[in-house]
């Protein structure tokens, strides 16, 4: 909300500067978003009148006037303005003035005719409204009065951030209401002749929605003449207020809606139907509003109508049939309560959003609406004239909000606060808030005001009081709890060292959007659906990941076309997979991915450049799965995915359960990511992986350990993994080591076969082994690896 | 006599001129081996009187001794000069860089959070998790932000339908939580959060922190107290820090918090306030019995402002030059 500093000043003056006033607002809770002068920064203007305008001889489009600025000669002045006349007043910078931007205003001549200043324009003063020509001021402008002073420029805006309880705040009046309470000063309202009927032309109301509106109030005004001008001072209370200024009916209702934070419509009398209704659209009706779109009227949602049609969008939105139009003899004023349930989403629904619907949502003060409507009327017929008719009501006193009674417990105020505020205090602040209080053993009965309606319980009281005691005199303490010991679970592996491990292994953690483009995504998981955003950002941030690959490998391609070939990222997060049995339809579940391209290394002087491959980014993954200290309850099994390279791509199983993905990007992903080549990827779930087996401590041998290696030839297709699980399933407890050192295929082994060379390492806890016992091992071995995969032992 | 003076004579000068291991072996076997030139005058021992004998035994003896000395000084001179030399060839420039595992560095995000959990776990809060795509209950309703509450509007959300939406704090997990344990709770809950904005100063996704506090006497003064310690160790100053009346649906009394930036301007960086009787007794908790304190802050804002990030879409492009700034 915007207003102007000096009308504030006009209800309620502190002395304090505007520094000071806007800190104080803002430590109250009004939040102040900014201060802005409401014209440059200029002297030297005065108001003049325009005693002679001729043309120039020589210049088709200037004039040459002389201006009375109540000194004793009067003042030549060359114009170019097309609205300069005789007669009018203006704003005359003299020479010696200087104008916004440090213009200097100096002697001239302008094609030979001399002139001793200029008539400005609100622009050339820093004044934002929009006019073509001079300034054209009231025909009482006192002449030689200073204009700053004359149109009060000293003055500033404010914005102030309304938080959506502080609706009272939204009229001169609530806002007059807070600083009088927080400089204990009192609120001078502004005050009018009550407007007596002259005529007693009424319309009949019929309110068929009371609770939706507990109150509508109406009033004929006839004989206005609508073309007459808003006078300047209206017109720049709502220029200060962030109004623009459209015709005084509209003007009229804007301002009042300022002054008092009361939202009221003006109809054309001429168009209504034999009377007014309020009710519940039909669901069907159409109805054109004052912007010109026209809407259908939800069946929930109240409107304003006559015997025919709708005639406008309840406390929302005019509708243009009825709207009051050059053509306008006779308005209907109509200044209503309408009940914020009633309004609440209604115009957002429609997408509407009017300082109307803003009020009625919040809340509006629903004793308000005869001491406006009056002080409207007063403004029309001192602006436009015409006669007034009587005021009629249709209320419904059951539906009308009452000021809450409230019991606010100096035990529980202490006990929220954690502080003592003194009773004195205490009585004190809510007096000062205009609440009626009565003390009843050491508490406070509270009768909160029909302008607050948002104090409806204890902790809005608690809440008052602490902010108008000054949330920063309540101290800083301590907290205090009972010291309980969290459980710890020591075979839970903590994520942080998870990410500890990536970041020692070179990786760079990446935190990409939740959100990506479902065309990449597709590519990634053809035929899987995404949960898709109706409203996104944009179409390429509308698809829910199903996985971390689509998000990662953009980031590869961003980074390689910024010259960053080599990549190492990690992420970890929830993918969202729509499936039906989980909460809400979709498996949230929190996954770690990672990505590598590029050289395994940087170059370096004494190193191989080598680009990265599926085992540089398994070596990783199995480090991380070394965490778990149960490396055994995990495989690695051959496998395909749409995303991935179908030779080099293995489900990850834990206990035989799927619980991840590792392989290099599919050649055909390259160019739609932008990928520089070779990438590889995992991903995989983080509760599957987070588990651990707590070490169990062996007796290590006391005896010699030995070593034998062999080598054998199986099928190209056999995998090492079943041959190393066989070896070791043979070798039982005293195969203490194994390790696969070589594959080999070319020279020496016939195409379709390849070479594994594995060392065992044999041991005893109990004795020393012996040599037969040895050979027996190594022979029962190769035995079984003959018999499951036909493997021959090497020479 | 003087024969054997001039084999030893001889020998030394031989063993003095040589620098080879094997020349001198020769020369050893020259002098001192079985038939050695020294050894073969033992052998005229035979010739002599026995008065004689025992000085020429003697003579023989000191001249073996005196060529096995030479030989072996020699031979150790050279094992050392070997030594030298190959120690000297295998010389190096350690001045050159070492075969390293470049660091890599956590999210400046990850790493504003997990200091966060670091000052709250300390003080015994423990960190809970949350769904992303939420429902109205536990992101709205259980808020005490009914459906046409005007706060919806402020929210920005990304609905998937009325009933279903990305969360637009981490307040629905202190929901959760509550909704399974019974105080006294002290959780902080760091995540995503999403809201349909896009723009210099606002991304759709973004990350917050949400603190919740429930026993029997939390209190205001405590909840001052907490956030001011917290402000002052996370930017290591002790800044000046102010508390602002402010709104919040869950939260009453309510509060915004701004810290003195360097430019003497007020930042906001948290929101916070006592819990709302209508959270607590949404999740079945007795207002007159628990009472606590809620705070939220945004992360990328924090992160910004302690490590002099000026563009908060930088976050997530995931551009390597501005992630390896932090190791």
């Amino acid at each position: 909300m915007k207003f102007s500093e000096s009308w504030l000043r006009e209800w309620v003056n502190p002395s304090i500067s505007r520094d000071d006033l806007s800190h104080q607002i803002t430590m109250a809770g009004l939040e102040v978003d900014g201060v802005d002068p409401v014209a440059g920064d200029f002297s030297g203007v005065v108001v003049g009148e325009v005693v002679e305008c001729g043309q120039h001889p020589d210049a088709d489009k200037l004039r040459v006037t002389k201006i009375n600025v109540g000194q004793d000669e009067l003042i030549d002045i060359v114009c170019g303005a097309p609205n300069c006349r005789q007669g009018l007043k203006v704003a005359v910078a003299m020479v010696g003035a200087v104008l916004p931007g440090d213009f200097k205003i100096k002697k001239a001549k302008l094609r030979g005719q001399p002139s001793f200043g200029m008539l400005c324009s609100y622009g050339e003063l820093g004044i934002e409204i929009e006019s073509d020509g001079i300034i054209e001021l009231p025909l009482d402008a006192p002449i030689g009065q200073d204009v700053r002073e004359y149109l009060d420029l000293d003055d500033a805006i404010i914005d102030v951030d309304l938080t959506a309880n502080r609706a009272d705040c939204l009229g001169m009046v609530g806002l007059a209401r807070e600083v009088g309470v927080l400089n204990r000063q009192a609120v001078v309202a502004p005050t009018w002749e009550a407007v007596a009927p002259s005529i007693d032309d009424v319309i009949e109301i019929d309110n068929q929605a009371p609770s939706a509106c507990p109150r509508y109030l109406g009033r004929v005004v006839k004989n206005v003449n609508v073309k007459a001008q808003s006078p300047l001072w209206m017109q720049e209370k709502l220029r200060r207020s962030g109004i623009r200024s459209i015709d005084p009916i509209v003007d009229i209702t804007n301002y009042v809606l300022i002054e008092f934070g009361q939202p009221m419509h003006a109809f054309d009398l001429a168009k209504i139907d034999s009377k007014i209704q309020i009710r519940l659209g039909d669901g069907e009706e159409k109805l054109t509003l004052l912007d010109g779109n026209e809407i259908t009227v939800p069946n929930d949602t109240l409107v304003i109508a006559d015997n025919s049609q709708a005639l406008a969008l309840a406390g929302v939105f005019g509708g243009e049939y009825s709207g009051v139009t050059g053509e306008t003899q006779d308005i209907l004023l109509e200044c209503a309560f309408f009940a914020p349930l009633a309004i609440m989403g209604k115009s957002r629904r429609l997408g509407l959003h009017t300082d109307s619907s803003h009020r009625f949502e919040r809340g509006v003060d629903p004793e308000l609406q005869h001491k406006v409507i009056d002080r409207a009327t007063r403004l029309v017929l001192e602006i436009c004239g015409g006669q007034a008719g009587p005021v009629v009501e249709a209320k419904a006193d059951e539906h009308l909000p009452q000021p809450a009674d409230i019991l606010l417990r100096r035990s529980k105020l202490d006990r929220v606060l954690g502080h003592h505020i003194s009773d004195a205090d205490v009585t004190e602040i809510l007096e000062r808030l205009g609440f009626g209080v009565s003390r009843s053993d050491d508490n406070w009965q509270v009768t909160t005001a029909t302008y607050r309606f948002d104090m409806a319980i204890e902790e809005d009281l608690i809440e008052e009081v602490a902010r108008i005691y000054g949330y920063n005199n309540i101290p800083n303490v301590a907290p205090v709890a009972a010291l309980s010991m969290p459980l710890h679970n020591e075979a839970d592996i903590d994520l942080k060292r998870v990410r500890a491990m990536m970041v020692a292994r070179g990786f760079q953690e990446a935190v990409t959007y939740s959100f990506v483009d479902p065309k990449l995504q597709q590519l990634v998981h053809p035929g899987s659906d995404a949960m898709v955003l109706p409203n996104p950002i944009s179409v390429e941030m509308s698809a829910m990941r199903l996985s971390m690959f689509t998000g990662l490998l953009t980031a590869v391609g961003y980074n390689q076309s910024r010259q960053q070939n080599r990549v190492r990222l990690f992420e970890t997060g929830l993918r969202f997979v729509p499936d039906t049995d989980a909460e809400s339809g979709v498996r949230q579940q929190a996954m770690l991915g990672a990505v590598i391209a590029g050289n395994q290394n940087d170059e370096h002087w004494s190193m191989e450049s080598k680009t990265v491959d599926f085992f540089d980014l398994k070596g990783d993954l199995e480090a991380i799965i070394g965490l778990t200290v149960s490396e055994d309850e995990f495989t690695f099994k051959k496998a395909s995915h749409p995303a991935l390279h179908p030779g080099q791509c293995a489900e990850i199983l834990r206990n035989d359960r799927v619980i991840g993905v590792i392989g290099a990007v599919h050649p055909s992903l390259e160019k739609p990511f932008g990928l520089n080549g070779k990438t590889i990827v995992f991903e995989l779930e983080l509760d599957a992986l987070l588990h651990a087996s707590l070490p169990q401590a062996q007796t290590v041998s006391k005896f010699p350990a030995n070593r034998r290696d062999i080598a054998i030839l199986v099928d190209e297709d056999v995998s090492a993994g079943n041959v190393v699980n066989l070896i070791r399933k043979v070798g039982e407890n005293q195969l203490v080591g194994l390790n696969l050192f070589d594959v080999y295929q070319g020279k020496g082994v016939e195409p379709g076969k390849k070479s594994l060379a594995i060392a065992l390492t044999l041991q005893d806890n109990a004795r020393t082994l012996e040599e037969k016992e040895i050979a027996e091992m190594v022979e029962k071995v190769v035995s079984e690896l003959k018999t499951e995969f036909n493997a021959l032992l090497r020479d | 006599m003087s024969e054997l003076t001039e084999i030893v004579e001889q020998a030394l000068q031989a063993i003095e001129g040589t620098d080879d291991l094997k020349a001198l072996d020769d020369l050893r076997v020259d002098y001192l081996g079985k038939k050695g030139k020294i050894t073969d005058m033992m052998k005229m021992m035979g010739k002599l009187s026995p008065e004689e004998k025992p000085a020429f035994g003697q003579a023989v003896n000191q001249a073996k001794q005196a060529v096995q000395q030479k030989l072996s000084e020699r031979i150790e001179g050279l094992k050392v000069q070997e030594l030298e030399a190959k120690l000297s060839a295998e010389s190096i420039d350690v001045t050159l860089p070492g075969r390293r595992i470049d660091n890599g560095g956590l999210h400046p995000v990850t790493r504003t959070i997990e200091r966060i959990e670091t000052f709250f776990g300390e003080l015994g809060f423990s960190v809970k998790q949350g769904p992303e795509i939420e429902d109205d209950f536990h992101n709205f309703d259980a808020l005490n932000i009914s459906e046409h509450h005007p706060a919806r509007a402020d929210h920005d959300t990304f609905y998937f339908n009325p009933k279903l939406m990305l969360r637009t704090q981490t307040s629905g997990v202190q929901i959760r939580t509550m909704e399974t344990e019974k105080p006294p709770l002290r959780i902080i809950s760091p995540g995503r959060v999403y809201r349909n904005d896009y723009d210099q100063t606002h991304t759709p996704m973004f990350h917050q922190v949400e603190g919740l506090f429930v026993d029997e006497n939390v209190n205001f003064a405590e909840l001052k107290g907490i956030l001011h310690d917290f402000l002052r160790n996370f930017f290591e100053e002790d800044l000046q820090v102010r508390f602002r009346p402010s709104y919040f649906p869950f939260t009453e009394p309510s509060a915004e918090v701004d810290v003195m930036g360097k430019n003497g301007k007020w930042l906001e960086v948290l929101g916070c306030g006592m819990v709302h009787p209508n959270v607590l007794r949404s999740v079945g908790i007795d207002p007159e019995k628990y009472q606590g304190f809620a705070f939220g802050m945004g992360v990328e804002r924090l992160s910004m402002l302690r490590y002099g990030v000026n563009d908060l879409r930088s976050f997530f492009e995931n551009d390597l030059r501005f992630l390896k700034q932090f190791k």
